[in-house]
């Protein structure tokens, strides 16, 4: 049987700030390991679609057109200017600008629900339906999974900008919203292959 | 330890605290409690299987019924038991290790727990109910698909996938950034114990193979239910590619189930051999090698399919790569124990007897490597022995090894020894006796997954001495969980190190109080604890009003910030519960992943709603 080792202090951690930013705070880190989760999701996803391409003779099979480019075209350029907003609500996060952060989160729930819209759009317009080939449901797989990502991250956006209105802002929550925004650069820049996949393969002839 | 500290991390009692409790220890038992309840159930299920295959022509099951049983055998040791235990091991052992008071993410521990309990009984009840999945673990399309399987075993089979996959995921992402950000002062990756490195690898692994399966399951659920065309040939569709995509986390699988282990017996062997385990960075690099190779290799599952030949001979070669670094480190493990003063205590035991059957596994995985010499054995009893030589050797004696090693400081009591030695040579002899045979009988022809063969083959007495040895084994491991509950009234007492150990979750008193820790530990070597005799070098300044965790610098673990920690909850378990109504409405109805989530968003919100005071600027700020 032994007790515990007897124990020696060397140091005091009491004079420690309680929270940080960037890579130094904890929660930037799982925010990391969802984007990586949900990157190799879509990197498989991808994977997947161009195994199909691969085996099929023509892509799309005959009697299906492309896909349209006007409302796709529309999001791609809106979700893109969406990133000078974002860029700019992750700065006064980290300048710990608590008006500057209300002021940005609601224009970015804003901008979101008209991204979304768009979205809404150009699935209206997709063609054909998933059930009709392989190729109509690799296209909907992939659009599917970046639509639910915008959703997951606007409805972040939403409940966060009714929390910074209502509430005094601490550090962490400075964090929060700097994670978030992390988090929408990674649905803009997941886009740009999902884009290319759904939209320019069947173009490729 | 102070009162106030104790009660700063105490639960509440009763029913309340069991369902809110975000205590890792707590969490990490009840995992293991239920995979080892799974094990004992697909245990059984193995030995109804071995009664029905003793003699020829056997009528106990007929082959619908075999099919079930070693289909709910299969899926349940891999997704029920080899993984969710390994991750319960590391939610339990790792803030331990880091002389930490709890996860990174408290809540995400416990709602990865509830989720995996939802995978149980998503697979377990609709089997009391007669529903039970019957195409093996992996459930290949066109079989699975809409056309061959109506009803809805397999829906609840890649449902229960989607459970343990995301609860998986979720103590992934937990377990690395915990090691990664809340390791103590002084514990640079250099100075980071072989345990931790080997369940950092295991993580990320698990986090770059799981969705591969989710995605595979989901899109076959989509062909069943809503007419989608992945896997269906006339329409474009093709059945390889649930192949390619089963098997790039198929693979991996393994070895995200391997790589614990090797933690477990390097920490096993430098405490049993008083001496740091040979080969230290060696040992590091052979674990990356084998998180990076196992990524290559999951084709070599998919020999027979007919792919291009140099397809075969370029999976042929990477497959006999990854012995390798496994090569490696049995090199180091049997360096450090004949350079080492051996004590040969249980967990040692288990050690010794996972070596022995792990090479004999790791040989005849070399064998099958051989696309030529696979395309022989595939679907043979040969495969059947060589995975249940790896699995079993290379990870459950292992897993048995660290629970009498750890089984102290989880409870207070020494496992008993005699009982323990008995239960020990009835598990590795009897599964030799029972396993060994197998190679025999798929080299004579045997298929996997007959439920029963006539006289004449001439594969009966071999098949009832594999029956024999696999009774002995599952009378072994209920003799071990026998020894367990005894030991936990009557084993003697332990104290903090009874093994000595350098690790520093022998520091603290067995079984560690709720916060673990009184003070943040501080290491200057892989040994903390060695020598003995000087005093645990300390740091004092965490809040004992509130829970705190101490975050450090990710290369040098450099102090940089005191992390409030959340406290019990209810929302994991909600979230949880709204997630399951979710999985379990979409095997009926697509639109359930439109009204499902609704609750699912509603949980998270109170989930992730700060506390604080209310705005003192702005529009709609307080009213003072
Ligand atoms: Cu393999």
């Amino acid at each position: 049987m032994s007790a515990p080792p007897a124990t020696q202090i060397v140091g005091d951690l009491s004079g420690l700030p309680d929270s940080d930013s960037g890579p130094r705070h904890l929660v930037w880190w799982g925010n990391l390991g969802f984007m990586l989760i949900e990157g190799t999701g879509f990197a498989l996803a991808i994977a997947a679609a161009l195994f199909l391409w691969s085996r099929a003779p023509a892509w799309p099979p005959p009697g299906d057109a492309p896909p349209a480019l006007l409302w796709s075209g529309l999001l791609t350029l809106g979700l893109f200017a969406s990133g000078l907003p974002n860029g700019w609500v992750k700065r006064r996060a980290l300048a710990k600008d608590a008006a500057g952060v209300r002021r940005g989160v609601l224009a970015m729930t804003v901008i979101g629900l008209a991204l979304l819209a768009v979205r809404g759009f150009e699935i209206a317009a997709l063609t054909p339906r998933w059930d009709k080939d392989a190729y109509g449901s690799a296209i909907w797989m992939l659009m599917l999974l970046h639509t639910s990502h915008i959703l997951t991250d606007w409805g972040d956006t939403a409940v966060q900008a009714a929390w910074l209105y209502t509430h005094s802002i601490g550090d962490d929550q400075f964090a929060d919203v700097e994670d978030n925004c992390n988090y929408w650069s990674f649905v803009i820049w997941a886009w740009v292959p999902l884009y290319a996949v759904v939209y320019w393969l069947p173009r490729l002839g | 330890m102070t009162e106030r500290l104790a009660a700063s991390w105490a639960d509440p009692p009763g029913l309340k605290g069991f369902l809110f409790t975000v205590d890792h220890k707590r969490i990490a038992g009840r995992y293991i409690v239920t995979a080892m309840a799974m094990m004992a159930l697909a245990g059984l299920l193995a030995l109804d299987m071995r009664w029905q295959l003793s003699l020829p022509g056997m009528r106990r099951m007929g082959p619908q019924l075999f099919n079930e049983s070693f289909a709910l055998h299969g899926s349940t040791m891999l997704f029920l038991v080899s993984v969710p235990v390994m991750e319960a091991m590391a939610l339990w052992l790792v803030p331990l290790m880091l002389g930490q008071r709890n996860m990174a993410f408290p809540r995400l521990s416990a709602f990865s727990y509830w989720l995996y309990l939802g995978g149980v009984l998503m697979l377990w009840v609709p089997h009391a109910l007669g529903i039970t999945p019957d195409l093996g673990w992996f459930e290949y399309p066109p079989l699975s698909g809409p056309g061959y399987s109506p009803g809805h075993r397999a829906d609840i089979w890649a449902q229960m996938i989607t459970f343990t996959e995301v609860a998986a995921l979720a103590a992934s992402v937990n377990v690395s950034v915990t090691i990664l950000k809340l390791r103590p002062p002084g514990m640079t990756l250099p100075r980071m114990p072989l345990f931790l490195w080997a369940m950092l690898v295991a993580s990320l692994m698990t986090i770059f193979a799981l969705p591969a399966v989710m995605l595979a399951t989901s899109m076959l659920i989509a062909d069943r239910l809503v007419g989608t065309q992945f896997f269906a040939p006339a329409a474009g569709g093709d059945v390889l590619l649930f192949q390619h995509m089963f098997w790039f986390f198929g693979h991996p699988e393994v070895y995200i189930i391997f790589v614990p282990a090797v933690g477990f017996v390097s920490t096993i062997v430098e405490t049993f051999c008083r001496r740091p385990v040979f080969g230290y960075p060696a040992m590091v690099l052979s674990i990356l090698a084998i998180g990076t190779l196992a990524f290559g290799l999951w084709v070599h599952h998919m020999f027979a399919v007919g792919l291009p030949r140099l397809g075969n001979d370029f999976y042929t070669a990477a497959s006999m790569t990854i012995a390798l670094p496994a090569g490696l480190q049995i090199f180091c493990w049997i360096a450090t124990i004949a350079g080492g003063r051996v004590r040969l205590a249980l967990p040692m035991l288990w050690v010794l007897a996972f070596i022995v059957t792990f090479v004999i596994g790791g040989l005849t995985g070399v064998m099958t490597a051989a696309a030529p010499l696979d395309l022989q054995l595939t679907d043979t009893y040969f495969v059947v022995a060589h995975f249940h030589y790896v699995l079993v050797g290379g990870a459950i004696f292992p897993l048995l090894g660290a629970f009498t090693y750890w089984y102290p400081k989880a409870t207070g009591r020494m496992l008993g020894e005699r009982l323990g030695r008995l239960a020990f040579a009835a598990i590795v002899g009897g599964f030799n006796l029972g396993f060994f045979p197998m190679h025999i009988l798929g080299l004579w022809g045997m298929p996997r997954r007959v439920y029963t063969y006539g006289p004449e083959m001439g594969w009966g007495p071999l098949n009832l001495l594999a029956t024999f040895g696999s009774t002995v084994a599952v009378g072994g491991g209920l003799l071990f969980v026998a020894n367990a509950l005894w030991s936990l009234w009557r084993g003697l007492p332990a104290g903090a190190n009874p093994w000595g150990a350098a690790t520093l979750e022998w520091a603290t008193a067995s079984p560690p109080p709720a916060p673990s820790f009184a003070m943040v530990p501080v290491v200057d070597s892989l040994t903390p604890l060695w020598p003995g005799d000087a005093p645990l070098r300390v740091m004092t300044g965490l809040r004992d009003d509130r829970r705190e965790l101490l975050v450090t610098s990710v290369v040098e673990a450099l102090p940089l910030y005191r992390q409030k920690s959340p406290g019990p909850s209810a929302w994991p378990l909600v979230a949880a519960l709204a997630v399951s109504v979710l999985f379990l409405g979409s095997i009926f109805t697509p639109w359930a992943l439109i009204w499902g989530a609704v609750p699912v968003a509603v949980a998270l919100t109170f989930w992730f709603w700060p506390h604080r005071p209310r705005a003192r600027h702005g529009p709609l700020a307080a009213r003072r």
